[in-house]
Parts: C-alpha cells; structure tokens; sequence
C-alpha cells in the first residue's frame, strides 16, 4: 500500500488555494485616509470578520511592569466613551457582534465577527473602545484578579511551568524572558497609571496590519477603515534588532508531585526572513512538525508507547528565532523519552531526509495548504499574519512552489545548522526518575 | 437520494435576504443501511470527510472502561491493505489531515483533503471499516499511549480529576458517569480481544453515518459512497444494553482537597432531558435558559455574582443536551477574595430560588434566542463544526428534519417554556454538588 500511495501523491495536483483565480481574489485596499487593509470579498455568509494585529504587544511592557500590556488589553471591553463594561457588552449582544483583543509576545490583536449587516455599528464600538477607553478603578480591580488567579494556577501547573522556566531561562533579560500576563508581583504592583502608559504604546497606526474577509464592498470597506482607524496615533514602527539567545544546552528538574512530567525544550533557530525558513519548516514536519507522521511520534509514541503527544516546531519571534520542542511522559520514562528526542536531533542533523520523506513532506504540506483557507476567520487570520511577517500579498500563490523547489541538500544544510542536540536547553517539571531532582542546572547535558 | 426542498428554497433566499442564509444539506441512504449527510460549502477547494459509529463510552460491558476509546486509537494501526502505521501517513502524503474522537455515545473518524482526494479517503475508511488489523505488538505501546493521554487530560490536574468525581457523582447507575477515556486501572487491563470484540459488534455501514461537508455535490458523493460503502455488509446489531438512571431522591455532595489547587471553585449540576429524550422543547428551553443566565457579562450570573456582588471571579451556567439518553444543566463559579465556598453557594442558591419564584423576562428570552440564531450564522462559517453538528445529532438520535426545524422551535419558546423545563430540572434533591478545594494545611497561607 505504500507504494499505490505514493503513486497517488506524486499525481496530487497544484490545487488552487482559495478558489479559482485566487491571486486577484486577495486585494490590498487603502483608504482616502491612507489607511490600507488585505480584503478578500465572499459573500457566502452573512457575516463579516475583521482582524487587526498591533506590532509591539508584551515587549512593548516597562522592566518591572511586565503584564501591564496584558492588563490593558484586558481592560478594553470593560467600558469606554459613555459605556461601562455592561454597556458596552449589551451594545455588542444587540448587534450579535463579537470583538475580542489580546495580547501576545510581539503583538497585540484585535478581532471583530460582525452579521453583515451590523459591520458599520459594530465598528463604531470598535473605534469608541480603541481610542477613548475608560480603564476604571473597579474593572481595573477586578480583572487583575483574574489575572493573578490564573498566574496563580500557572504556578501548580506542570506545562505552564516548564514554558515559563524555560523562557526565563534562555532569554536572561530580554522582554521574552517574562510571560504575557506578567508575574505575580509585577501585576499586584501595576498602577492605572502604568496601565494608561502601557495603553498609549500598544495601538499606532505606523504599526498595524488590518485584514478583512466576508460579505461587504470594498467602498463600504474603506470608508469604515477610515472611520475606524483614522485617528488613532501615528506612532513608530519598532527596532527589530535580534535579542540575545542563550548559546549552552542545559537541564532544569523542577519536582511537582504528578504522575506524568512535562517537558519543554529547545534552542536558538531562525527568523521568519531567514532564506532558510522554507527548508526548515519542510525539515521540521519529518523531525516532529507532522503530528502522527514525524519521526518523533514514530519512536516516542508508536515504537515505544512513552507518549500521548511528542513535537517540535519552528517558534519565529520578531527578535528571536526559537527551534522548540516537548513531551509529556510517565516520571519513570522521562529519561527514556528524552534520550529518543536527542537521537533523531541527532539523526537529523547528520543524516537529514530520505528522498521518499522529502517526498511525502511536499506533497503534504503543498496539498494541506488549501486547508488554512476553508473558513473566512482562518483566511482573515492569513492575511494578517502575513503581512506581519512581511510576505508579499502574492505569498498564497508562490508559497508551494517555494516548498516544491526545496533539495535533499537544502535540508541536510538546513538541518546540519540548526539541530544542536548538545545545546538543547531542557526543563522537566514533575518527578522524573533517574534524573537531577534538586532544581539546579547543570551544564551539557547529553550528546 | 432525498434533497431537501426547503434548504434550496433557504440557499435562494440568501441571494436577497443574507440574515436567513442556511446551509445546503442533503442526504441520501445505502442499501446497506449506512446513513449519509452532505453539506455543500464551495468556498475552498476542501473536503472534512467523517464516519460516525453509534457506538461510545457508555456502550462499554462492565469492567472495560475506555475500550471505546482504545479501539479508536487502534483504528489507525493498519488494515490487511494498509500496514502497520502508515494510515495516517497516507493521508498526510496526499495532503490531507486525519483525526478521529470518542465521546460518551459516538466514536468518529474524519479526514480533512482536497476534493479531488474524496475518494481516496473513502476508500480507506471504508477498509477500515471491517478490515483492520491490530497486530499484538501494537496492543501494549498503544496501551501505554492511552495510559500518558490519561495523565495530560485528568491525572496531572486536580480539576480533570474533580470533574470525574462530579460526573461519576451525577449519575447513580448509567454509564454517562464514567469517563471516556476510561478508569485508568482497567486501561491498565484492556486487550486485543477486548478491542476486537467491541469492533466486530458495532463498527458496520448500518451502524454508522457519513458526514460529507466542502466543495462537492451531493450526486458526486452518493456516487463514491455506493462504490466504498455500499459493498460492505450490514451486520445484525446487538440489543441496546445501556442500564437506565433510577429517580435521584438525595441531593449528593463532595469535597475534593488537593495540595496543587490554587484557586477553589463550586460545580452544581443536575440531570436534564436531552435533545433526544425531550418530550416538548425542553432541550431547547435549558438551551434558552443557560444563556440567560450565563451567556455574556450582562446575563445574570456573571452580572450580579461578579458585577454587583462582586464575590465570584467567574460564575456560569451551561446545558448539555447533545446525549442519546439524558442531559445535564449546571453551574460553576470561583469564589473571589474572603468570599467561602458555602457563601457562594448560598448566593447561587438564592439565585436559583429567584429564578423558580420570579421567572424569566421576555426581554431576557428575546435577546437569548437573538444570540442562538447568530451563533447558528456565525457556526457556517467553520466546515469542519458543521460536519461535527450534524454527525452528532444524527449520530444520537436526531432527525435531519428536526435539526433542520430547529430555529423554528426556538423561536417558540415561550417564558412559561422555560420556566416550566427549570422548574422540572432544578429540584435540590436532584442535585449534586462539589467543592474543588486546596488542601487543609495550606489554607490561608496565600490568599
């Protein structure tokens, strides 16, 4: 059966991505204001669904008032202009709108679902709670609570507390080095004051990237970017100067009391701009990208039964490029586990792919790209994510080739300068057997 | 095949009236007795191809929790055609995505692919259908994989771990008080011949449906699945042998303590008719009255519980109607501050006795059915969660008429509807209710 599958995959069509004559179906729309948005109209549904992405988002947050960005993102929806948060959440329930905002490590978004029919009214809200939000005492008070409840239940979970040691570890002072949310102290220490100065650096115009899909005109579309976005603050584009990444590998136990550990592991990658980004991806789906395909799930989980979930995946920050990977095994196995994940690092690095692996990751990662755009919420997500990244409005049409065109040679190349095995920088958290318990690091671990 | 009038009359209506756009579903039946629903969505060039056996958790013989479950992960193990391991990878080559879940009444498989690629995956469900082959060095590892997949969902979180205890509390004698994924120590002895039995007995065309959702027509499809399912033999299905829940005559209440819990919390849950065993609109009422009381900041819990009393740090409610023999109404709520568990039960309590006494207004019935219908718009735009609600209800028990009817009996509901159903639904003795609670000795230690 293998072979009969490979001849159906190698007969796999260039499939359209969206739909016939995809390429003139996203269009790069401006405003008279100047403000520019990538549209992609389908009238299908009735709805229509708005994304917008602020470049700054945690890293945007003062040393020692980490979290006020999360804070303030939180904060939105809780009254603005003449509405407090019951207000503003009725207005939203009377037009069956949604609009959520939220906070990451380089960004912070904004996203909109709106009945066609409501768009106009629904962005209205938008602008009010954009650019005259209340930020009172009350709501203040009470979502920092919800905050510091889950920053508390981080604090116990065994994941949480692997991801967060491990960013702490590697990125020493960087803004990456901090959760989103902040700690506990930065949090129970922010002032509305720190909150109002964290607000006026999360939103400007020279760092935003809109992305509009669903049933309405591109005129109508315009007039409300204007109407929506016009005045908010010009702002500056940010320096994307590269952040320090820790170089040595290295092995962190932190001992919780669960029957299953939870390890995050991981060192420096690449760039989203990397020439390299394409072979990689193509290299990381065999290595542990494929989910019950990669050769991590082969030995971790189907071989060895040590797993549920084993993976690694290219992490590519604005200011860093991270090369991630985990589990989460039995204590007793965690050993065992890890020594196979350092194996096919390993095997990787020296060996790179077999023509026929190269092979099925194409015809894979080309013929599923098509399933990125079977929803106009995914789509949206697309076109915002994209011109983040700085690809070209024709990515959708040039990104398989660019996967077709990689060599066995490009990832053995690929493969041979990013996979480290030696600097893998790992945190366990749980009681793994035959491993360091006492939380201290010790240096080189492995190879 | 029987293609609904109405849905085209809907598909046409779409063009000039966009607030009443309804999906386009078909459906047709095999010789053999395999149901077949089609739900055309021409936007990408994609398929979400599913089979759904009416077979799950709660058809488990005593003493084999979780072989549902498990016969779902061996599934992927291979067929006489297909070898060891390389299902999954097939369907990757040809550049699709594969899954499949167990729930209390259901087991499903899907596959996610381009279109052109429909009848590829057809084929190998259909082998896998009667064919597969589970070989005994597969039997331990994927036992194991069960065994880890245990400890990331219930073991490792003191909340997965209460929220079993509430389910096994809730139900005195049917099975729907065990959980899916099985009591890990009889995981721990589940074998091939377990597996196999539960195979043999439930997985056949005339036990299952097929969920075709994407850009295809319902001809093009009732072609294929003639060709893949329609030779396969029906089987003689065994007797129902599902035990039934006695009356609850006392209320039940637990207390869990955990060292790792963080931040307490209340459950409150009581047996309710489902979709399927309602005898009027019941199921449809519950739906109506949980977002009432809990769907948005404005609704009622969240309103006075966070709001205006200001002592819970989130409060809710939820129905959970999609079930072949019972449903669930209940409520949840963290207590914020010196605020005690036995306080915020007390207010939920009164909250409830408010409702029973002074009912429900129209006002707050005509905005929930308002958010039902926009939820309904906005859920066209995902095709994989149309296929999922549609394989579920028909899955359980449902009609595609009374899916199809459905807004219609939403929209008659009436307040003496809902306050009828609630007053069946929240009777004290009826009741369980649990405490999630951190352990005694590290009480008031960290606020």
């Amino acid at each position: 059966m293998r072979t009969l599958a490979l001849a159906l995959a190698a007969s796999l069509a260039v499939v359209p991505v969206l739909a016939q004559d995809d390429a003139s179906r996203i269009q790069e729309v401006t405003s008279p204001g100047g403000i520019v948005a990538w549209f992609v109209q389908e009238p299908a549904i009735p709805i229509v669904t708005v994304q917008i992405a602020f470049d700054g988002g945690a890293r945007l947050d003062e040393k020692g008032k980490e979290g006020a960005v999360n804070l303030a993102a939180g904060l939105i929806e809780e009254g603005a202009g003449d509405m407090d948060n019951q207000d503003f959440a009725a207005e939203l329930d009377d037009l069956s709108s949604g609009i959520g905002f939220s906070a990451g490590r380089d960004g912070f978004s904004v996203s909109v679902s709106s009945l066609s029919e409501n768009i106009d009214a629904t962005m209205d809200l938008l602008h009010v709670a954009l650019t005259e939000p209340l930020f009172t005492d009350e709501a203040i008070e009470r979502v920092r609570e919800q905050v510091l409840s889950n920053l508390r239940s981080q604090e116990k979970s065994p994941q949480a507390q692997a991801g967060r040691r491990w960013y702490a570890e590697v990125f020493g002072d960087a803004s990456y080095a901090t959760p989103v949310a902040g700690t506990i102290e930065t949090v129970t220490a922010l002032t509305r004051d720190d909150i109002l100065a964290a607000y006026g650096r999360m939103v400007a115009k020279a760092r935003m990237k809109i992305g509009v899909v669903g049933d309405i005109e591109a005129d109508a579309l315009t007039a409300l970017l204007d109407s929506t976005f016009g005045d908010l603050p010009e702002g500056e584009s940010l320096d994307k100067t590269p952040v320090p990444v820790r170089e040595t590998g290295g092995l962190i136990v932190i001992e919780e009391d669960v029957p299953q550990s939870a390890v995050v592991l991981g060192h420096k990658g690449i760039l989203r701009d990397d020439p390299d980004y394409i072979p990689a991806y193509v290299m990381n789906y065999v290595l542990g990208g494929g989910g019950l395909t990669s050769r991590l799930t082969d030995e971790v989980r189907e071989k060895n039964g040590l797993a549920y979930s084993v993976y690694s995946y290219l992490y590519p920050l604005d200011r860093a490029g991270l090369y991630m990977g985990g589990v989460a095994t039995a204590n007793a196995r965690v050993a065992k586990s890890l020594e196979l994940i350092r194996q096919e690092w390993a095997r990787m690095a020296e060996g790179g792919l077999t023509q026929e692996e190269l092979d099925a990751a194409k015809t894979y990662l080309t013929g599923s790209f098509a399933l990125r755009f079977d929803s106009n919420s995914k789509i949206t997500g697309f076109l915002v994510g994209a011109q983040s990244a700085g690809l070209p409005i024709d990515y959708i049409d040039t990104r398989n080739g660019l996967v077709e065109a990689v060599t066995l040679e490009d990832v053995s190349r690929v493969a041979e300068r990013l996979l480290k095995p030696d600097d893998l920088f790992v945190v366990v958290v749980g009681k793994p057997e035959g491993m360091e318990s006492a939380d201290t690091l010790m240096e080189g671990i492995g190879g | 095949m029987k293609r609904l009038a109405s849905t085209l009359l809907a598909a046409f209506a779409a063009m000039t009236a966009p607030a009443l756009a309804e999906p386009v579903i078909s459906d047709f039946t095999l010789d053999n007795g395999m149901r077949a629903v089609v739900i055309e969505d021409h936007r990408a060039p994609v398929v979400t191809h599913m089979v759904w056996y009416r077979v799950g958790s709660a058809d488990e013989p005593p003493g084999k929790t979780g072989i549902a479950h498990y016969l779902e992960h061996l599934m992927f193990k291979g067929t006489d055609k297909i070898a060891p391991g390389q299902f999954s990878k097939i369907i990757a080559a040809n550049g699709g995505q594969d899954n499949a879940f167990t729930s209390r009444d259901y087991t499903a498989y899907f596959q996610r692919i381009a279109k052109d690629r429909l009848g590829l995956v057809m084929g190998m469900e259909a082998d896998r259908m009667r064919n597969v082959n589970i070989r005994q060095d597969d039997i331990v590892a994927e036992r194991d994989v069960v065994l880890e997949e245990r400890s990331s969902r219930t073991d490792n979180d003191p909340g997965g771990r209460f929220r079993e205890q509430y389910m096994a509390a809730l139900y005195l004698n049917h099975a729907y008080g065990i959980p899916v994924i099985g009591w890990r120590e009889e995981i721990e002895s589940l074998d091939r011949d377990d597996a196999l039995e539960m195979y043999e007995r439930f997985y056949a065309p005339n036990n299952a449906i097929l969920i075709v959702a994407g850009d295809v027509t319902p001809d093009e499809v009732e072609a294929l699945a003639e060709e893949h399912y329609g030779v396969i033999e029906p089987v003689e299905l065994p007797e129902s042998v599902r035990a039934t829940e006695p009356p609850h005559l006392a209320a039940r209440r637990l207390e869990m303590r955990d060292p790792r819990v963080t931040q307490e919390r209340i459950w409150r849950g009581y047996l309710a008719p489902s979709y399927v065993t309602d005898e009027g609109n019941e199921a449809e009422a519950l739906s109506l009255l949980s977002d009432i009381l809990s769907g948005g900041t404005t609704r009622r819990l969240p309103r006075m519980l966070t709001l205006d009393t200001d002592i819970a740090l989130y409060a809710g409610a939820y129905y959970s109607g999609m079930a072949r023999d019972m449903g669930e109404f209940a409520f949840y709520a963290a207590p914020k501050g010196d605020t005690t568990l036995p306080q915020l039960e007390g207010a939920l309590d009164w909250m409830i006795a408010d409702l029973l006494k002074n009912g429900v207004t129209e006002e707050e019935l005509a905005r929930a059915k308002k958010s039902a219908i926009a939820s309904e718009i906005f859920a066209q735009d995902s095709q994989s969660s149309m296929a999922r609600q549609y394989g579920a209800a028909l899955t359980i028990g449902l009609e595609l008429d009374e899916i199809e009817s459905w807004r219609e009996r939403l929209e008659a509901v009436t307040v003496e509807d809902v306050m009828r159903a609630a007053r069946a639904v929240l009777v004290p003795e009826r009741s369980v209710t649990g405490y999630l609670m951190k352990a005694k000795s590290e009480e008031g230690a960290d606020g």
